[in-house]
Formats: C-alpha cells, structure tokens, sequence
C-alpha cells in the first residue's frame, strides 16, 4: 500500500517560511481536503510533500522512497499531481491530453500501446468526455476542461492523487461533478489529498480535512471533530453557522 | 490524429526538389545527363557540374533547413511558444559571431574544425541563456526581448569586427556570413558539419516525448514524469549543437525554423514531439527551393540565401506573432 508521508516539514524560500513543521500522511481510501486561507502555505506544502520544492528541514516519502530522490517518473506512477495552474500551451485534442497521463509509463502520443489505449480510453469514459475525445481542448469549456485534467490524472492508475485547488472558477454544478469523479476514484480504492476554498464542498466530500494557518498545519481530523465556528473565526476571520455538516458563512469578521 | 502520409510525402518532395537543384542553373541539363552524371557517367564536365558544383550544394541547403526546422520546433516544445527559433532568439547571430571571430583572428589556420567548433560554441552559449532565461521568467516576451538583445548584441559585435577589418576581403568575408549561404560549398565542407548537425538533430529526436509533456506546463509536466532538467540540457544541447553546425555551414539563415513547424504543427495534433521530423524534412524542403530560385533568377550579383529566407520567413513571423491572443503573454 503506497503511502504520501509529510514528517516535521519546513520550507523557506529567500527567508520566509511559507510551511513550519508541518506534519501529515495520506493512505488509499482516504480524502483528505486542505482548508486555509490565500497564503496559508497550502501548495507549499503540497510541492515540499511530492519533493518538487526542497525543504530546509524534514522529510517527506512516497511509498518506500524519499521524496527528494524518488525519479520523476517513479513518482508520477505512485501519484497523480494536478497542480493550481494548468496551462496547455498548444491546442491539442482532448484524448492526445489525457493520453499525458500515460507519460511515466513510457506512452508515446498518437501511437497507445494497448494498456495505455485501455487506460486512456476509461479515463475518458469515467470522465464523460469519450464523446470529446477529439475535440480540441481550446474550444472548451471551463467544465470539460477540469474534467479532462481530472481524466488525464486518473489515466495514470496511480494510487494517490494530490490535487491543487481542482474546482477553482468552476460553476457549483462542475464543482460537484469534478468532487464526485474524485471521490469515485478514493471509493475505487484511491487515496486523494484535495485543496479546497469552499468549506461546504469540503465537509461535504472529505474523510479528512487538514487546517493550516501561517505555514502550519493547526488541526487534521474528521469533519465532526475539527470543523467548527470557533475554528472558521481562528483560521479564515469569518463568521459562520456550523450544524454538523451544513456551514453557513455569515460574514467577515 | 496522426497523418501517417506526412513524412513519406515530405521525403519524396525533398529527394525531387535536390533532384531538381541538379537539374536547374545558369545552364540547365538534361535529366538523362544528370542521372548518368549522379552514377558516374557521361561527360566530365557534367559529373563535374553535378558532383562538385550541384549536389553538394543542394545538400548542404537540405541540411541547413532540416537542422534550423528541428531546432525550432523543438525549441517551440521546450519554451511552449510558437515564436520560438534560433533566429529570433539570437542563438544563429551568436554562433555567427563567434564563427567570424575565429576567422578574424585567424584562428581558423589551426584546423578545419576550428570554424565549426566556433559556431557550435556560440551556438550552446546563446540557447543555454534562453534556456536559463525560460527558467526564471513565464513571459514569452521577456523571451522573445532577450533573444533580441542577444542578436542585437552579436550584430554590433560582428559591426566591430567589421569596423576593424583589415582589407576588402576579409570585410566581404564577413558580410557573406552575416547575410548566409549555401553557394560554392563542397562536400569536404559537408563532412565536417553533417555529423554535428545529425548529433544534434538525433538528440533532439530522442528526447521529444518530453515536450510532448511540456504541453502541459512546467509543473504538471514534472508531475507526470519528466525529468524537466534533462529534458532542458537535451534540447538546449541539441538545438545548439545543430544550429551551430548549420551557421558552420551557410552563415547565419534567420526564420527557418519559425515557418515551417508552425504550418506542420496543425497536421500533427499540434504535438511538439511529432512536429519534429516533418519539421525538419519541410524546412529543409523550402530552403533546397529557395536556393534553386536563388540560382535561376538572373541577377547581377547573387542573391543570399539568408537575405531571402528573411524576406519570407520574417512576414511570417509577424503573423504568427499577431496571431496569439494577447492574454497567454
């Protein structure tokens, strides 16, 4: 069982600390949602975790290996990262992007040997998008091109998927329907560790949910144990309603 | 989709079109003359006119044009911007400066290696601070200012080296390298520059499927797996190593490798590493062409190839560039 493990880590680039000794890991069959304000250190911690960003101190491992000597490759077949920003420099057709995916396991576009043409194929069907498959992704919209990032991250077959803030600028029904592909892939066995601004989305989706503050992780527990409207005052400044599950924002602070 | 004709069809036009630069000049032979010439019979001044003269020459643009393609097109992979070339980043004036550098000085006496190893330095230096460049800055502009800036600043240093020649010969020297060309080059001229223009070419061949990941930004790119590292050492190696060759070779030939990937790309997917070998077969195509016109329009003084490459080429380059929607800077 692969297992992303996050032990004391620190980061700083040129003398700010964007993440202090943060701790945390993340198993299969679990979604672990990161909630925090702008500037929290939450994608910090996430490139530190994957050994894209060196941290001053601590250790972050993936599987068996550490991090930061883990090949690209190695790593891209234990997790899927989909990072905040995620350009397409050229306007290829929608398979041709998925098909991407394939990339660690030696894939070469337009010529799928048969696991990656399998694999590829039911990324594009659990993803709704095998009647776009060769479509040009400039000519879509904001919704089936999350759905194709998330179809190009689940075409890997990786274990674990660590994704940056998937449903920004996405309509509340897109939102939805990304957070289900996700958590259709963690019922499936998947471990994801997801960054999320909308708490309601979060208390909704997650078994987990990991709050960090000024570079720390400040809580990691269960919806019930750790979300409330102290916590909300403390880490975002607003003030908010919580029954259970149900948050209802009321304002700032 | 994949258009499995391309390359085929691409290989045919380019063994035609050399074909027909031995055909075509101030005196136009026959095609049963050039055939028995090409096997090594009929008269002796046709194998001459072919064998020394013709061939050699028509080779020389196919390579130049298929070195310059792959450059681009690869460097367009690595740097995500169609605008991307060794012209218009500077790395050919580089290399044509060093190259005029060791001839000024008569480095070049020491051996016939001496002017290719000068072009192929200037080359890797000028690619390898674009490349460092692409590191720090997302801007394509900053780019595409900084190849500017490095052209400029070669085409002022080459201004000096001029400013300071030491007779009319050396001066036009010069100027022949500046402006680029393929005319009275020889086969021993070929041999020392086609197994760097290959080397590198082969190199940028075996990496490409990384910048069929570079598709999807630096950061994604890596987390799919590619080591982002090697993967700019490789192409920044490679575009040097055949764009320095190919200066070596005919001086330095701006906007090669702009037009024909970008007229390449749609027919491939628009995926880099796809774009690479039709790249180079067509921009090798249209540089063997252009030559040809070069050699039949009847003008006093020959035009240069690079002269002419630029008249096509630069247009072009500002209508790809007024293409792009502003916002992807």
């Amino acid at each position: 069982m692969v297992e992303l493990r996050a032990d004391n880590i620190t980061l700083s680039v040129n003398g700010a600390e964007l993440v202090k000794d943060a701790s945390f890991a993340l198993k299969p069959g679990e979604l672990v949602v990161i909630l925090g304000p702008n500037g929290a250190g939450k994608t910090s911690l996430l490139r530190a975790s994957l050994g894209l960003a060196a941290p001053s101190s601590g250790h972050a491992s993936i599987g068996s290996e550490a991090a930061d000597r883990i090949s690209p490759a190695q790593r891209a077949r234990m997790i899927s990262y989909l990072p905040q920003s995620r350009p397409l420099s050229w306007p290829n057709v929608v398979k041709d992007v998925v098909s991407l995916g394939r990339f660690s396991h030696g894939a070469t576009l337009g010529r799928l040997k048969g696991p990656d043409a399998k694999a590829v194929e039911t990324a594009l069907a659990k993803c709704d998008l095998t009647h776009l498959a060769e479509r040009r992704a400039d000519t879509l919209s904001g919704g089936e091109l999350s759905r194709v990032h998330c179809a190009r991250a689940f075409a890997a077959e990786a274990p674990l998927l660590v994704a940056d803030e998937p449903v920004a600028a996405l309509d509340p029904k897109h939102q939805f329907r990304t957070m289900d592909l996700i958590k259709a892939f963690v019922s499936s066995g998947g471990g994801a560790l997801v960054v999320l601004h909308d708490i309601g989305l979060a208390a909704r989706y997650a078994t987990r949910l990991i709050w960090m503050k000024d570079g720390c992780i400040v809580a990691d527990g269960s919806v019930l144990e750790t979300l409330n409207s102290a916590r909300l005052e403390t880490i975002y400044g607003i003030k908010a309603k919580v029954d259970g599950f149900n948050v209802q924002l009321e304002g700032a602070l | 989709m994949r258009a499995l004709w391309l390359n085929p069809v691409l290989v045919g036009l380019s063994l035609t079109a050399v074909f027909a630069a031995c055909l075509l000049g101030s005196t136009p032979l026959p095609v049963d003359r050039v055939f028995a010439a090409l096997f090594g019979m009929g008269s002796e001044a046709d194998q001459l006119v072919v064998w020394a003269i013709r061939l050699p020459r028509a080779l020389a643009a196919f390579l130049v044009g298929a070195a310059l393609g792959i450059s681009g097109a690869a460097l367009q992979g690595l740097l995500r911007n169609p605008l991307a070339e060794p012209g218009v980043l500077g790395v050919s004036a580089s290399a044509a400066l060093t190259a005029t550098f060791a001839l000024y000085f008569g480095l070049v006496a020491l051996g016939d290696w001496v002017l290719p190893l000068a072009a192929i330095i200037g080359a890797l230096a000028a690619t390898a601070i674009i490349a460092f460049a692409a590191i720090r800055t997302q801007s394509v502009v900053t780019l595409i200012l900084i190849g500017v800036g490095l052209s400029s600043f070669a085409g002022a240093m080459m201004s000096l080296l001029m400013n300071f020649a030491p007779n009319p010969f050396t001066l036009s020297d010069m100027v022949n390298w500046m402006l680029g060309s393929v005319a009275n080059r020889s086969f021993q001229e070929i041999k020392y520059t086609a197994p760097v223009m290959l080397g590198g070419m082969a190199i940028l061949f075996f990496s490409r499927r990384g910048l069929s990941a570079l598709t999807l930004g630096e950061e994604a790119a890596s987390g799919i797996g590619l080591n982002l590292r090697n993967q700019r050492i490789l192409t920044v190696l490679g575009a040097g190593l055949a764009t320095g060759a190919s200066v070596a070779l005919a001086g330095a030939i701006g906007f090669v490798g702009i037009v024909a990937p970008h007229l390449i790309r749609p027919l491939v997917g628009h995926d880099p590493a796809r774009s690479l070998i039709p790249s180079a077969l067509f921009s090798g195509l249209i540089i063997v062409l252009a030559d040809i016109c070069i050699r039949i329009i009847p003008t006093t003084n020959e035009l240069k190839l690079g002269v002419v490459a630029a008249l096509i080429g630069a247009p072009a380059f500002v209508w790809i560039a007024m293409q792009r929607r502003t916002s992807d800077g």
